[in-house]
C-alpha cells in the first residue's frame, strides 16, 4: 500500500523504536504533524518553546537513556535555530536525528519564504546529513541516518525534508538490513596493538587511566572498573567521563585538566604510563601541548582514528570500541604472569595521595552561600533520599566546574553536561530531556543565572508536561567564568560580565507556573533543596550565592598543566 | 611536504563540498583538486594535491576516510604514480614570432587547439615542472589567460611475471 512521505516518516520512527521526539511546528511540516496527530498513542510529541530546547532536550534524553534522540522542526528559522544544539551534540558524540522541513524541491535555491540551506549549514557540524529529493529514497534515507547516529562515534545526522516530499507517496517497506560501502567503523581492537599494550602495562611502575566521555558511550563502565581494580590502576576522567569510574573509590583521582584536580594533574604529569580511553587530548586536559605527560609512553584506544594522534602523539593505538578492547585486555593479562599489583603500585599510589593531602579540592566558608556549598548539599541530600539515583545536568561556566569538582558522581549517565562546545543554556532544556526518558528520577539542572537566561522559555516546557525538573541557580548577578578570568587576567576589569539587571527567579517560575523558592543565607541552603525535592513539579530554586567565588584550581589557558593557580 | 592523494567518492551531490569544507574548516591545504566520474558512474575520483607535515598528512587522510562519502583514500606520494596535469595557454603569436612558438610546443609537444591572426591557444600535457618550463618560455611572448586542470595521478601497475619480480612499471621515456 503507497504512503504519505508524511507517513513513511512516522512510520520508519516506529520501526527504529522511537517513541517520544522534540519540536516545534512551521508551514513546511505541516502535513508531518498532522499526521502525527493520527500517531499520538505512539509517538508522543514534546513542544519546546524554541527549538534550541528540542535539540538540547533530544540531547539530554540521548546521553541519559543510551537512545537516540529525535528532533523535528520546520524549515528556514526553525532549522537554523537547530545549530547550536547540533554543534553540542557533535563535540560530545551524541546519537541525535534531527528531522528539517524544507521549502517544495522545484522552489529551493529560489531564497523562498523561510528557506535556509540547512544541510550546508550544519555539513561540518553533524555526522552526516541529507536532503532528500524524492519520496522514493525516504525510508533508506531514515534507515541510513539511525545507522549512522547510533554506530561508530555516535553523533548528530540531519535529514531535511522537502515539503513536497514529505507530500508525495511510494510504497513503503522498511529497509531491516543496511550496509554502507563508504563506513564500516572499527569495533574490535587490533590483537597484537592490545597484547603490546598489555605487556606495557604489565611492566609500568607509575601508571595512569585517563578516562573519557568514549567510557560512558560504549558502555564500558563496568569493564574500566574491573580492569582498574584488579590491577590498582588511578584513574582520573575528562568531564565528558565523569561517572564512568566510581567518584567513591580510592583510585579515584577527579578530573583533570583546566579545572582539574591538583592530584590528577600531578599525576599525569608524573606518570610513566598513560591509558586513554575513549578520550581525546583536549585543550582543556592538555594544557600546553609541549609538557603534556612528558615522561608516559601513551596507549590510547578510541573508536575514532582521527582522535589519535591528533594533538599528541601516542606511542601504542588501538581503533576500536572502548568495550570490546577492554574486554580483550583483561584476557589478554590473565596469560601474563601474576603479580602482587597493590604492592607494585603501592608507592605510586602513596605519592597520588600525598598530592591530595597537600592541596585538596576546598573553599573558604563565609557569611553569604558559597557555591560550591549548595552542590555538596545537593549531592549529600540526593545522596540520601534518592541513594544516589540521580541525574544532574549543568548549564556552562563556573556551575560546570564546581559541579565536576564537589559532586561525587559513581555512576555513568548522571552528568549531562555541554563538554566540547561549552553551550551555555543547555542544561535546563537537557535536563527536560532526561525527565522524559526517566518520569520517575530526580533530575536537576545546576545552573548559573547567564546560563539559564539563555534558554528560561522550556520553564512553560516543563510545565505543561508537568515534568519536575529542579533548577539550582548559583546566582551571582554575573557571568561568573568571564568574570574569573577577568580579575585573574585583566587586572579585575569587568567588561560586560555584570548583570545590571536580573530577573526576580521565584517570581519568574511562578509566573511561568512553576515553584520558585530562594535561600539568601548558607542556613537556608538544605531547607530549599529539601523541600524542592518534596514538590512533584517543576522547581526553581534561586541560591543566592557570592560573587567573588572563582573556580580553583585553575591552569590558565596554554599553560602547562603544573602551572596551577591555587586561588 | 607535498603529497598526492587520490580519494574515491559517492558521485552523489555536495560530496565535493564536504571535501574542500573539511580542509577549510581544519586549516588544510588544497594546492589543487581535481574531480571526474570513474568507470562506475556511481564513483568519482578526487585527486588532491595538498602539503604538510606526516602528523597533518596523517590527520588530513584520517579526516577523509571519516567522512561518511568516501570510500577510499590513498596516498600515492611514497609508492610509484604517474600524474599528469594538463593547460591551456593563450599566447600572442604575430607575424614575427608565430615559428618560435610554434617551435616551443612542438618541443614539448603540445598542440595548437585554437588559432587567431594574433595568438596561439595551446594545450600543454606533463607534470607540473614540464609545464611550468613551457609557462616560462612562452612568457616573453605574451601569455594573455591560462587555465591548468590541476593535478591527475594514478598508481603504477604491477608487472608480473617479468625479470622485476612484480616491481611496478616505469614511465616510458617522453
Amino acid at each position: 500500500m503507497k504512503k504519505t512521505g508524511a507517513e513513511i516518516l512516522v512510520e520508519s520512527m516506529k520501526q527504529e523504536g522511537v517513541d517520544t521526539i522534540f519540536g516545534f511546528p512551521g508551514g513546511a511540516v505541516l502535513m508531518i504533524y498532522d499526521t502525527l496527530l493520527k500517531y499520538s498513542e505512539e509517538i508522543r510529541h514534546i513542544l519546546v518553546r524554541h527549538e534550541q530546547g528540542a535539540v538540547h532536550a533530544a540531547d539530554g534524553y540521548a546521553r541519559s537513556s543510551g537512545k537516540v534522540g529525535v528532533c523535528l522542526v520546520t524549515s528556514g528559522p526553525g532549522a537554523t535555530n537547530t545549530v547550536t544544539g547540533i554543534a553540542t551534540a557533535y563535540m560530545d558524540s551524541v546519537p541525535l536525528v534531527i528531522f528539517t522541513g524544507q521549502v517544495p524541491t522545484m522552489l529551493i535555491g529560489n531564497d523562498a519564504f523561510q528557506e535556509a540551506d540547512i544541510v550546508g549549514i550544519t555539513r561540518p557540524c553533524t555526522k552526516h546529513n541529507y536532503l532528500v529529493k524524492d519520496v522514493q529514497d525516504l525510508a533508506l534515507t531514515i534507515k541510513q541516518a539511525f545507522h549512522l547516529a547510533r554506530t561508530g562515534r555516535p553523533g548528530p545526522v540531519l535529514v531535511d525534508l522537502p515539503k513536497d516530499v514529505v507530500a508525495d507517496s511510494a510504497e513503503f517497506s522498511y529497509p531491516s538490513k543496511i550496509k554502507m560501502r563508504s563506513y564500516n567503523p572499527t569495533y574490535q581492537g587490533h590483537a597484537g596493538q592490545i597484547k603490546r599494550a598489555v605487556k606495557l602495562i604489565a611492566k609500568a611502575q607509575k601508571p595512569l587511566i585517563y578516562a573519557g566521555g568514549g567510557v560512558i558511550l560504549s558502555n564500558a563502565s563496568k569493564e574500566l572498573t574491573a580492569l582498574a581494580q584488579k590491577f590498582s590502576f588511578p584513574v582520573t576522567t575528562t568531564l565528558m567521563g565523569l561517572g564512568c569510574f566510581p567518584g567513591t573509590s580510592p583510585l579515584f583521582l577527579g578530573m583533570v585538566g583546566m579545572h582539574g584536580t591538583f592530584q590528577a594533574n600531578m599525576a599525569i604529569t608524573h606518570c610513566d604510563l598513560l591509558i586513554a580511553i575513549g578520550a581525546r587530548f583536549d585543550d582543556r586536559v592538555t594544557g600546553k601541548v609541549d609538557t603534556f605527560s612528558p615522561h608516559s609512553k601513551k596507549i590510547h584506544i578510541d573508536i575514532d582514528p582521527t582522535s589519535i594522534s591528533k594533538n599528541v602523539q601516542v606511542d601504542i593505538p588501538i581503533v576500536g570500541d572502548a568495550k570490546n578492547v577492554l574486554k580483550a585486555m583483561l584476557k589478554f593479562f590473565e596469560e601474563e604472569p601474576a603479580q602482587d599489583w597493590p604492592k607494585v603500585h603501592a608507592d605510586w599510589l602513596k605519592q597520588i595521595a600525598e598530592w591530595e593531602r597537600s592541596s585538596p579540592l576546598t573553599y573558604k566558608s563565609g557569611p553569604c552561600i558559597k557555591p560550591q556549598l549548595v552542590i555538596q548539599k545537593i549531592h549529600e541530600i540526593t545522596n540520601e533520599l534518592t541513594k544516589g539515583d540521580v541525574i544532574i545536568t549543568t548549564e556552562v561556566g563556573q556551575n560546570q566546574m564546581w559541579t565536576a569538582q564537589f559532586f561525587t558522581f559513581t555512576k555513568p549517565r548522571t552528568l549531562i553536561t555541554s563538554g566540547g562546545l561549552g553551550t551555555m543554556g543547555y542544561g535546563f532544556p537537557a535536563a527536560i530531556g532526561a525527565q522524559v526518558a526517566f518520569p520517575d528520577k530526580t533530575i536537576i539542572d545546576i545552573a548559573g543565572d547567564g546560563s539559564f537566561q539563555m534558554n528560561i522559555q522550556e520553564l512553560a516546557t516543563a510545565v505543561q508536561y508537568n515534568l519536575p525538573v529542579k533548577v539550582a541557580i548559583l546566582n551571582n548577578h554575573c557571568l561568573g567564568m568571564v568574570r574569573q578570568w577577568q580579575q585573574l587576567f585583566c587586572a579585575q576589569r569587568y567588561s560586560q560580565t555584570v548583570f545590571e539587571v536580573v530577573p526576580d527567579f521565584v517570581k519568574l517560575a511562578e509566573a511561568y507556573g512553576a515553584v520558585g523558592l530562594r535561600a539568601s543565607k548558607p542556613e537556608e541552603v538544605e531547607p530549599v533543596i529539601r523541600e524542592a525535592l518534596g514538590i512533584r513539579r517543576p522547581v526553581v530554586m534561586d541560591f543566592v550565592v557570592d560573587r567573588e567565588e572563582c573556580v580553583s584550581p585553575m591552569v590558565p589557558s596554554g599553560a602547562a598543566l603544573t602551572e596551577m593557580l591555587l586561588i | 611536504m607535498q603529497h598526492v592523494i587520490s580519494v574515491l567518492v559517492e558521485n552523489e551531490p555536495g560530496v565535493l563540498s564536504r571535501v574542500s569544507g573539511l580542509f577549510s574548516g581544519r586549516g588544510f591545504n588544497i594546492e589543487s583538486l581535481n574531480v571526474a566520474e570513474t568507470l562506475d558512474p556511481t564513483i568519482s575520483r578526487m585527486t588532491l594535491v595538498t602539503r604538510g607535515n606526516d602528523q597533518i598528512i596523517e590527520q588530513i587522510i584520517k579526516q577523509l576516510n571519516k567522512l561518511v562519502n568516501v570510500i577510499k583514500v590513498v596516498d600515492l606520494t611514497g609508492s610509484e604514480y604517474v600524474d599528469r596535469e594538463m593547460a591551456m595557454i593563450k599566447v600572442s603569436a604575430e607575424a614575427a614570432t608565430r615559428a618560435e612558438v610554434l617551435r616551443i610546443v612542438d618541443i614539448f609537444r603540445g598542440q595548437v587547439v585554437d588559432v587567431s591572426p594574433k595568438s596561439y591557444t595551446l594545450e600543454i600535457t606533463g607534470n607540473d615542472k614540464k609545464i611550468q618550463a613551457v609557462i616560462d618560455l612562452l612568457a616573453p611572448f605574451g601569455i594573455g589567460e591560462i587555465v591548468r586542470t590541476g593535478r591527475v595521478a594514478i598508481a603504477r601497475a604491477k608487472r608480473e611475471g617479468s625479470d622485476s619480480g612484480g616491481k611496478r612499471g616505469k614511465e616510458p621515456e617522453e
